[in-house]
C-alpha cells in the first residue's frame, strides 16, 4: 500500500490512526454527529484489526527469531546521526496487540461511561493521543524516538487523569504525575546520554552490539543501566516513585483501566524487556530489588484501603514490581508474560470498579445523595445479585490475578517466581527477594479477595443505596466479558493444552536472548535454573495463594476472624499500612517543605534584591538619560536650530514683504540704486 | 566748445532730470513726460555719438527709430493713464498700489 511491505505498512497505520483520529477530534470534534466518538472508535477497531492480523501472522510464520526493521534518517550531520524507524519482532507484534485491544475495550466502554461529559470529544481526542504515543513506545528501534514517544505517553496521561480539572484533586494528581515522572525521566536522559556518548547511537541492535564490543563497560555500563532504569521506575511508579499512580485514579475510571493498569504503567515494563541485554550483573540486582520491594510493599498498602479504585491502584503497582523483580532476576520473558496476562486481568478488574461506580454513582444520583463516596467499599455489599455479570468477570480476574491454577495469572506469575527462586538458590545472599516474591503473592490473593467479598458478597451495608443498583448497559459488559474469557489459561498456552505450566505459543515464541555484558549468564543458565525451580515454586506459589485467599474467606465471608479486632491488635502496622507508610507525608515535610523554602529564598534574592535594586537600578538610570536627551533633542535641536531655521525664513519674509510697496517709483527707485552700485563697483 | 563731453554732459542732465521726474512725480502725465526726456537724453547721445564719434549715420537712423518709439510710447502710456483714471478716478500712481503684497 505505502511500501509494499506488509509489516511495515501495518505499523504505519498502527502508529498514525489514533493519530489521526487525535486531530480530527480535537479540531472538529465538536461540530461532529456524536461528538466524534465514531472516528475514534473506528480508528482504534481498524487498529485492533491490523494488530490481530500481524499476530495471526506471527502465529503463523512460528518463528521465534522473527525480526523486521525498517527506518529512514532523521538527522544527518556526519558524525551525529540519528535514524526513526521501527523494530517488529514477537514481542512487539504482541505489545500492539495488547495496547490494541486494551485501548478498544476501553472506546467501547468510554461509550456508556462517559454519557453526557462536558469534554466528551476531547476525552476521545485524548485517547487517540495517548494510543499513538504508546504504539510509537512499542514500534521504536532507537532510544531517541522511544523517548520521544515516552514523554508524549506522559502528556496524554497527565491530560487524562486531569480530564475532571475543575476538582482540586484531579488537578494536583495530573500534576503529580507529570512531575514525578519527570524525575524518573531525568535519570533516563542522562541514561540514553552516557550510552550515546559511549557508542554513538541510538537503535537497540547497535547499543547491544557496542555493548558486547565492550565500548561500554564496568561501573559506567551500569550506571547507564541504572539510569535508563530510572526512567521505568517513574513510568512503572516503582518505590520511591510509586506515589503518582494512586493518585492518577482521580482521572476517569476507563482511563486507569488502559493508562494506568494494562498499558502506560507497564511501558517502564517494556523498555526494561527491550533493553534488557544492555544490564549488568550489578544493576539486574539493583534492579530486582527495586521490583521485590515494590511488589511487597504497595501490597501491605492495598490491604487496608477502602477506595475501590485505590486498592487496584496499589495492586497495580505491586503487579509491576512483580515484572521488574522478574526482569531483575533474568527471567524477563517471564516478565513480559505477566506484562500480558495483568494487562488483561487488570483491565477487566478496573472495568468492573468502573461499572460498580457507575451504578454506585446512578443510584446516589436517584437518592440526590451528594455525599456518600461512590468509590467506598463500605458502601457496598452484596451487589453480587444486582449485578451478575460484573460480579462473574470481576471474579474471574481475581482468580487469575491470586494466582490460582486454570487462569492466565497463575501461569504468570509462576514463572515469575521460579525465576525469583533460581536465582534465590544460584545466589543465597539474596535469599529476601524470594521473601519478597511469595510474601507479595500471598498478600495480593488477601486483599483482592477483600475486595471481592466487601464489594459482592455479604449484606448491603447501604441498603438504600442498594436498591438504586443496576447491571451496567452492554457496551460497558461486553468489554469485561471479553477480557474475562481472557483471563482463562487456555489462550496462553495454545496450542497445547497444560493449566500447569506456561508452555504454549508464549513461550515458543518469545524467547529470551542472552545478554549483550560479556560475563552475565546466558540466558540458557538463566532457563535452565527456572526449569530446575519450577516444580518447588509452583508448590510454594499455590500454598501461599490458598493462605491468601483463604485468610481473606475466613475474615471477609465467614466473619469467624474479626478484621476489626485484628486491626486493633496490629495497630501500628495498620495505620501504617492505611496511611500509605506515610511516604506522602515524608515527602512533603523532607523534599517539598524544603525545596519550597529554597526556592522561596531564591525568589526572594532574585526578586528582592536582583530585580528591584539591580533591575529596576538600571531602569531608573535610563529613565533620567532619557530625560536629559529628551530636553537636549526637544529643547536644544527641535526648538532652537529645526524651528530656528523656520523662523528665521518667517521673519526674514516678514521684514522683506515691507519693500513690496506697490509703488512703482519705489521699485524704480531700487533699481536705479542698484544700476548706482554697480557702476561704482564696475569704475572702481 | 563743441565737444563730445559738452555734449554728453547736456545729455546726462537732461538724463538725471527726467530720471527725477519719473521718481518724483505723483501725477501720471508727468511720469510720462520724465521719460520722454530721458528719451531725448539718449537722443542727443546718439546724435552726439554721430557727430563726434564713429556711429555716422545709423546714430542718426536710431534718434529717428527712438522718437518713432517715444510716440507709440506716448499714445501706449496715454491710453494706459486714461484706463487706470477710469478705474481708480485718479492719475496719481501712488495711489494705485494694487500690487503690494
Amino acid at each position: 500500500m505505502i511500501t509494499g511491505n506488509f509489516i511495515t505498512d501495518a505499523s504505519l497505520l498502527i502508529l498514525f490512526l489514533p493519530l489521526l483520529a487525535f486531530l480530527i477530534n480535537i479540531f472538529f470534534g465538536k461540530r461532529l454527529p456524536r461528538q466524534g466518538d465514531w472516528v475514534s472508535v473506528g480508528a482504534i477497531l481498524i487498529t485492533l484489526v491490523l494488530s490481530l492480523s500481524l499476530f495471526i501472522g506471527m502465529l503463523s510464520g512460528w518463528n521465534y527469531k522473527f525480526s523486521h526493521e525498517v527506518y529512514f534518517s532523521w538527522i544527518d550531520l556526519g558524525a551525529f546521526k540519528i535514524d526513526l524507524g521501527f523494530w517488529v519482532d514477537n514481542i512487539t507484534i504482541v505489545m500492539l496487540l495488547v495496547v490494541s485491544l486494551i485501548s478498544s475495550m476501553t472506546h467501547i466502554f468510554s461509550l456508556e461511561y462517559m454519557k453526557g461529559d462536558i469534554r466528551y470529544n476531547r476525552y476521545y481526542a485524548y485517547l487517540g493521543l495517548f494510543t499513538f504515543s504508546m504504539n510509537g513506545i512499542v514500534l521504536a528501534n532507537n532510544l531517541m524516538s522511544l523517548y520521544i514517544f515516552w514523554e508524549l505517553v506522559g502528556v496524554s496521561s497527565y491530560l487524562l487523569i486531569g480530564h475532571w480539572f475543575e476538582k482540586h484533586s484531579a488537578a494536583d494528581a495530573s500534576k503529580k504525575a507529570f512531575l514525578t515522572n519527570r524525575v524518573g525521566d531525568i535519570g533516563f536522559f542522562i541514561g540514553i546520554m552516557i550510552i550515546f556518548t559511549a557508542i554513538g547511537s541510538f537503535n537497540f541492535q547497535q547499543l547491544f552490539d557496542g555493548v558486547s564490543n565492550e565500548l561500554i563497560s564496568g561501573s559506567l555500563l551500569t550506571l547507564a543501566g541504572l539510569g535508563l532504569f530510572m526512567g521505568a521506575v517513574g513510568k512503572s511508579s516503582q518505590f520511591p516513585l510509586h506515589i503518582w499512580l494512586p493518585d492518577a485514579m482521580e482521572g476517569p475510571t476507563p482511563v486507569s483501566a488502559l493508562m494506568h493498569a494494562a498499558t502506560m504503567v507497564a511501558a517502564g515494563v517494556y523498555l526494561t524487556v527491550r533493553l534488557f541485554p544492555l544490564f549488568t550483573v550489578e544493576a539486574l540486582t539493583i534492579i530486582a530489588y527495586v521490583g521485590g520491594f515494590t511488589a511487597i510493599f504497595a501490597a501491605t498498602i492495598a490491604i487496608t484501603q477502602n477506595d475501590i479504585k485505590k486498592v487496584l491502584a496499589y495492586s497495580t503497582v505491586s503487579q509491576l514490581g512483580y515484572m521488574i523483580l522478574a526482569v531483575g532476576v533474568g527471567n524477563y520473558v517471564a516478565g513480559f508474560f505477566h506484562l500480558l496476562t495483568h494487562a488483561m486481568f487488570k483491565a477487566c478488574l478496573f472495568y468492573g470498579s468502573g461499572s460498580v461506580i457507575h451504578a454506585m454513582h446512578h443510584s446516589l444520583h436517584e437518592m440526590h445523595d451528594h455525599d456518600t463516596d461512590p468509590q467506598d467499599m463500605r458502601n457496598m455489599g452484596g451487589f453480587k445479585t444486582k449485578m451478575p455479570i460484573t460480579s462473574s468477570t470481576m471474579t474471574i480476574a481475581t482468580l487469575a490475578i491470586a494466582g490460582v491454577p486454570l487462569f492466565s495469572g497463575f501461569l504468570s506469575k509462576d514463572a515469575i517466581l521460579a525465576g525469583t527462586l533460581s536465582y534465590v538458590q544460584h545466589h543465597p545472599e539474596h535469599w529476601i527477594l524470594a521473601l519478597f516474591g511469595f510474601g507479595a503473592a500471598a498478600i495480593t490473593a488477601f486483599y483482592m479477595f477483600r475486595l471481592i467479598f466487601m464489594t459482592f458478597y455479604g449484606e448491603p451495608r447501604m441498603p438504600k443505596v442498594f436498591d438504586g443498583i443496576h447491571e451496567s448497559p452492554k457496551v460497558m459488559t461486553y468489554p469485561l466479558v471479553t477480557l474475562a474469557s481472557l483471563s482463562f489459561f487456555i489462550f496462553y498456552t495454545l496450542p497445547y493444552f497444560n493449566p500447569f505450566k506456561d508452555y504454549g505459543w508464549f513461550t515458543k515464541l518469545i524467547k529470551a536472548s542472552n545478554s549483550a555484558v560479556p560475563g552475565n549468564p546466558t540466558a540458557k543458565e538463566i532457563h535452565d535454573g527456572v526449569h530446575h525451580a519450577h516444580d518447588a515454586a509452583m508448590m510454594l506459589s499455590l500454598l501461599v495463594a490458598a493462605l491468601g485467599i483463604g485468610l481473606s474467606f475466613l475474615m471477609y465471608y465467614k466473619k469467624s476472624l474479626s478484621a476489626e479486632t485484628w486491626a486493633r491488635r496490629t495497630g501500628f502496622l495498620y495505620n501504617l499500612s492505611l496511611n500509605k507508610y506515610y511516604f506522602d507525608e515524608n515527602y512533603n515535610r523532607f523534599l517539598y517543605q524544603p525545596f519550597l523554602r529554597l526556592s522561596r529564598a531564591v525568589a526572594y534574592i532574585d526578586w528582592d534584591l536582583y530585580d528591584k535594586y539591580f533591575i529596576n537600578g538600571f531602569g531608573y538610570v535610563a529613565k533620567i538619560l532619557s530625560k536629559i536627551t529628551g530636553r537636549l533633542d526637544f529643547e536644544g535641536l527641535d526648538q532652537t536650530l529645526v524651528d530656528g531655521i523656520g523662523r528665521s525664513a518667517h521673519g526674514a519674509g516678514k521684514n522683506l514683504k515691507t519693500m513690496q510697496t506697490g509703488k512703482l517709483q519705489n521699485y524704480m527707485l531700487f533699481a536705479l540704486i542698484g544700476v548706482i552700485i554697480i557702476l561704482v563697483i564696475q569704475v572702481t | 566748445m563743441e565737444t563730445l563731453s559738452n555734449y554728453l554732459l547736456i545729455s546726462s542732465i537732461l538724463f538725471s532730470l527726467g530720471l527725477f521726474g519719473v521718481v518724483t512725480r505723483r501725477n501720471g502725465v508727468a511720469v510720462l513726460m520724465g521719460v520722454e526726456l530721458i528719451l531725448n537724453a539718449a537722443n542727443l547721445n546718439f546724435l552726439a555719438f554721430a557727430r563726434f564719434g564713429g556711429m555716422n549715420m545709423s546714430g542718426q537712423v536710431y534718434a529717428l527709430f527712438v522718437i518713432v518709439l517715444a510716440a507709440a510710447e506716448a499714445a501706449v502710456a496715454l491710453a494706459i493713464i486714461i484706463n487706470i483714471f477710469n478705474n481708480f478716478n485718479t492719475i496719481n500712481i501712488d495711489d494705485v498700489s494694487e500690487l503690494k503684497q
